[in-house]
C-alpha cells in the first residue's frame, strides 16, 4: 500500500439481505457470504482503527448525515424481504470520528450533520455490511448517507472529506461502499434457486465494470459513472455515486490492486464483493473528461438569481 | 351482509414537521410550533372524521417502498418507535396501533386475483413507516380505529409514471371490491405531498416560519393547477395529467397513492373539500377530502 494513505483498502459490497439471512437458499448467496467472510478476516488482520461505510440504501435530504450514536442497537426488518427474517444489530460507532467527518465536510462547503438518536433506522445495506464484516464490533464503525439530490461535485467532496477526517485523527480505515452493480430486481417473488441477473445487458455491463475493478482502474470507473447510471441503474436517484465517493476518498487514480471475490445475482440485481488495495503500479491514467473539485460551491444553475 | 363502502377519501400529506409542531406526548422532539395553515386544516378534517361512522382507515404510503409487488400489514398490532431517517431531529414517535388484518387479507386476496404481485407482511419486528404514522396521527389523534397500510410499489422507478398509473388503478379497483365484500365502512387515505422538491439545508430552528416557502414558482403554479381541478371535481383530468405533473414537479404522487384512491372511489366528478395548502421545507402540501355523501359535502376553503 502507499505510505501516506489513511485508507488500508476499500470494499464494494451489495446491500441485499440474502447473504446475511438466507445464504443457503442459493449457491450464489453462499458465495457472496463466503466473500464477506474473507473480507472480515482481512479486516481483522489489518491494523484498521475504523470501518467507514457509505451506503446507497441510506438516502438523505438535508445535506449529508453521519451516524454518531455510540451504541446503535435495534432490530431491523427490510421493506421488501421482511419474510426472510429480522436483523438485530448492535453497532459500536466511533462518535469522535463522526464529528470530525462532519466538520471536515462543512469545511469543504457541504451541508452535513451527525445523527445521534436511539432507534434511528440504520438501512438494510449498512446493517448487512457491518453484521458480516465486523460481527463482534472488534473495531468501531461509522456510516455516511447518500444525499438523494447530490450529484458529482458534492459526492467527490464528501469522499475527500472522509480522507481529511482520517488524516486529522491519525486513523487508519477500511472503507466500504454498499451498492449493487446493476440494480434492477425481478418485480415478482422468485424461487431463490432460479435467481439470475435480470438481463444479459445488465450482466454484460456488470462484467465490464468488474474488469475495471479487477484492473484497479478506480478513477476510470469514477469517470464512467454517468454512463453506468444511464445503462444499468433504475433511475431512483440522480446519479450512480459509489465510484465517485470511493475514488475521491481513496485517491483519484488507477493505482490499485483489484480483486473480485464474488459476483452473483441477488433477486435479479448484480451483487459483487470487491476489494481495492492502494498499490504502486498503475494501469495508466486515461484522459479524464470530468474536472476534479476541492470545495462544494453549490449547484451551478443555468438561471442564476444574480442574473436578474 | 350490507355492502361495504368508502365513506371518505383523504389526501393527507405526511411531513413529520406537522407532528413535531403539534408536540404530542408520543413524539420525543420539542417544537415551538409552525406550519399552522396545515395543522389547522388537519384539525378541521379530523373534526369532520369524528362525525362520520366508519370501521377502519386504509392508508397508502410512499414511505414503505417495495419493488417486489404491493404489500399489506398483516399482524393485529404494532408497537415500537418510528424515527424518521431524513428528519430524525423532528420525529421520534412512540406508536401503538391496531391493524384490521381481516380487511388487509381481503384486499390482498382481491389484489392477487387482479393479477397484481402482492404479499402480506407478518414480521412482528417490522417498523411501521412514518408516512402512515404522521397522516393517521393528524387525522385521528385518538388512534381509536384500526388501520391497514398498503406499501407503494415503485413502478414509476422501474417502468414509467404511465405504468404506475395503470397498476395503481388496478390496485384501487381491487381494494374497492374487497371493501364492498367486507361490509365495512372505510376511510381511504392517500398520504403524500404534491410538489416534492426539498431544500437540502434546514434552518437552525426548523419551525422558523420566516424561512419557509415553496422551492420555486413553477412548483407552486403546478400545485395550484391541480388543486383547482380538485375543487372543480375534474378528477379524470387529474388522472390524465398526472404523468406530466409528477415529472414536472417531482411530485410525491409518483408513488401512486392519489390514483389508487381515485380509482377505488370511481374517479369522483364532485368537488373536493380543500382544507389547506402550505409548503414544508420547500415541498407543496395540500389537505383535501372527497366526500361521496351529497348531504355532508361542504365548501370548506
Ligand atoms: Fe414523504
Amino acid at each position: 500500500m502507499s505510505e501516506d494513505s489513511p485508507i488500508l483498502f476499500g470494499l464494494y459490497v451489495p446491500p441485499h439481505p440474502q447473504p446475511l439471512l438466507s445464504p443457503d437458499a442459493n449457491q450464489g448467496y453462499s458465495n457472496l457470504r463466503a466473500a464477506f467472510e474473507t473480507c472480515r478476516k482481512r479486516i481483522e488482520e489489518s491494523d484498521a482503527d475504523l470501518i467507514l461505510v457509505y451506503s446507497t440504501t441510506w438516502p438523505s435530504v438535508v445535506g449529508h448525515q453521519i451516524q454518531a450514536l455510540k451504541e446503535s442497537i435495534w432490530t431491523h426488518v427490510d421493506d421488501d424481504f421482511h419474510y426472510l427474517g429480522s436483523m438485530p444489530y448492535n453497532f459500536k460507532i466511533d462518535t469522535d470520528f463522526a464529528n470530525e467527518y462532519c466538520s471536515a465536510a462543512k469545511k469543504r462547503g457541504l451541508h452535513a450533520r451527525t445523527v445521534e438518536y436511539e432507534g434511528f433506522p440504520i438501512d438494510t445495506g449498512s446493517v448487512v455490511a457491518l453484521s458480516l464484516l465486523n460481527p463482534d464490533n472488534r473495531i468501531p464503525a461509522c456510516i455516511v448517507s447518500s444525499n438523494m439530490y447530490a450529484n458529482r461535485s458534492e459526492t467527490i467532496v464528501l469522499g475527500k472529506s472522509a480522507s481529511d477526517a482520517l488524516i486529522a485523527q491519525g486513523k487508519k480505515a477500511v472503507i466500504v461502499v454498499v451498492s449493487s452493480l446493476s440494480n434492477r430486481m425481478f418485480t415478482e417473488h422468485i424461487d431463490p434457486a432460479d435467481d439470475r441477473i435480470h438481463s444479459s445487458k445488465d450482466n454484460e455491463w456488470n462484467e465490464k465494470i468488474l474488469q475495471f475493478f479487477a484492473d484497479g482502474r478506480l478513477e476510470d470507473l469514477s469517470q464512467l459513472s454517468r454512463e453506468i447510471h444511464g445503462q444499468i441503474r433504475v433511475q431512483k436517484v440522480v446519479a450512480y455515486k459509489p465510484a465517485w465517493w470511493l475514488a475521491s476518498a481513496m485517491g483519484q487514480h488507477n493505482n490499485y490492486q483489484g480483486e473480485v471475490l464474488a459476483y452473483e445475482a441477488l433477486h435479479g440485481s448484480g451483487g459483487a464483493v470487491i476489494q481495492l488495495t492502494p498499490s504502486t503500479g498503475s494501469f495508466g491514467d486515461k484522459e479524464f473528461d470530468e474536472d476534479d473539485v476541492e470545495f462544494y460551491q453549490g449547484d451551478r444553475n443555468v438561471l442564476n438569481k444574480e442574473n436578474f | 351482509m350490507t355492502k361495504g363502502e368508502i365513506v371518505l377519501g383523504c389526501l393527507a400529506p405526511h411531513p413529520p414537521h406537522l407532528v413535531y409542531a403539534e408536540n404530542p406526548p408520543q413524539n420525543e422532539a420539542f417544537s415551538e410550533g409552525g406550519w399552522e395553515t396545515l395543522r389547522w386544516g388537519y384539525a378541521k378534517l379530523a373534526r369532520k372524521l369524528k362525525t362520520i361512522d366508519y370501521d377502519a382507515i386504509v392508508i397508502f404510503t410512499p414511505h414503505w417502498q417495495t419493488y417486489i409487488g404491493t404489500h399489506f400489514l398483516g399482524l393485529p398490532e404494532f408497537k415500537s418507535k418510528s424515527v424518521d431517517p431524513v428528519f430524525p431531529n423532528l420525529f421520534r414517535y412512540n406508536y401503538d396501533l391496531r391493524v384490521d388484518v381481516e380487511l388487509a387479507e381481503a384486499m390482498h386476496e382481491e389484489t392477487a386475483k387482479a393479477g397484481i404481485i402482492t404479499k402480506m407482511m407478518r414480521n412482528p419486528d417490522f417498523r411501521v413507516d412514518y408516512g402512515t404514522i404522521t397522516s393517521c396521527h393528524l387525522l385521528n389523534p385518538d388512534w381509536d380505529k384500526p388501520i391497514v397500510t398498503i406499501s407503494s410499489n415503485r413502478n414509476s422507478h422501474y417502468y414509467s409514471n404511465e405504468v404506475m398509473i395503470e397498476q395503481a388503478k388496478a390496485l384501487g379497483e381491487a381494494c374497492m371490491k374487497a371493501i364492498e365484500k367486507s361490509g365495512k365502512k372505510v376511510v381511504l387515505v392517500s398520504s403524500h405531498s404534491l410538489s416534492h422538491r426539498h431544500f437540502v439545508t434546514e434552518a437552525p430552528l426548523p419551525e422558523d416560519m420566516s424561512r419557509e416557502h415553496i422551492y420555486n414558482h413553477s412548483q407552486y403554479v403546478w400545485d395550484m393547477k391541480i388543486i383547482d381541478m380538485f375543487r372543480d371535481g375534474k378528477m379524470q383530468e387529474v388522472v390524465d395529467i398526472m404523468p406530466e405533473y409528477t415529472e414536472q414537479t417531482i411530485a410525491e404522487t409518483e408513488a401512486g397513492g392519489l390514483i389508487w384512491m381515485m380509482a377505488a372511489m370511481g374517479v369522483p366528478s364532485y368537488p373536493a373539500e380543500i382544507y389547506g395548502y402550505q409548503s414544508v421545507i420547500g415541498t407543496g402540501n395540500c389537505i383535501a377530502c372527497w366526500d361521496p355523501n351529497n348531504n355532508t359535502r361542504e365548501l370548506v376553503l
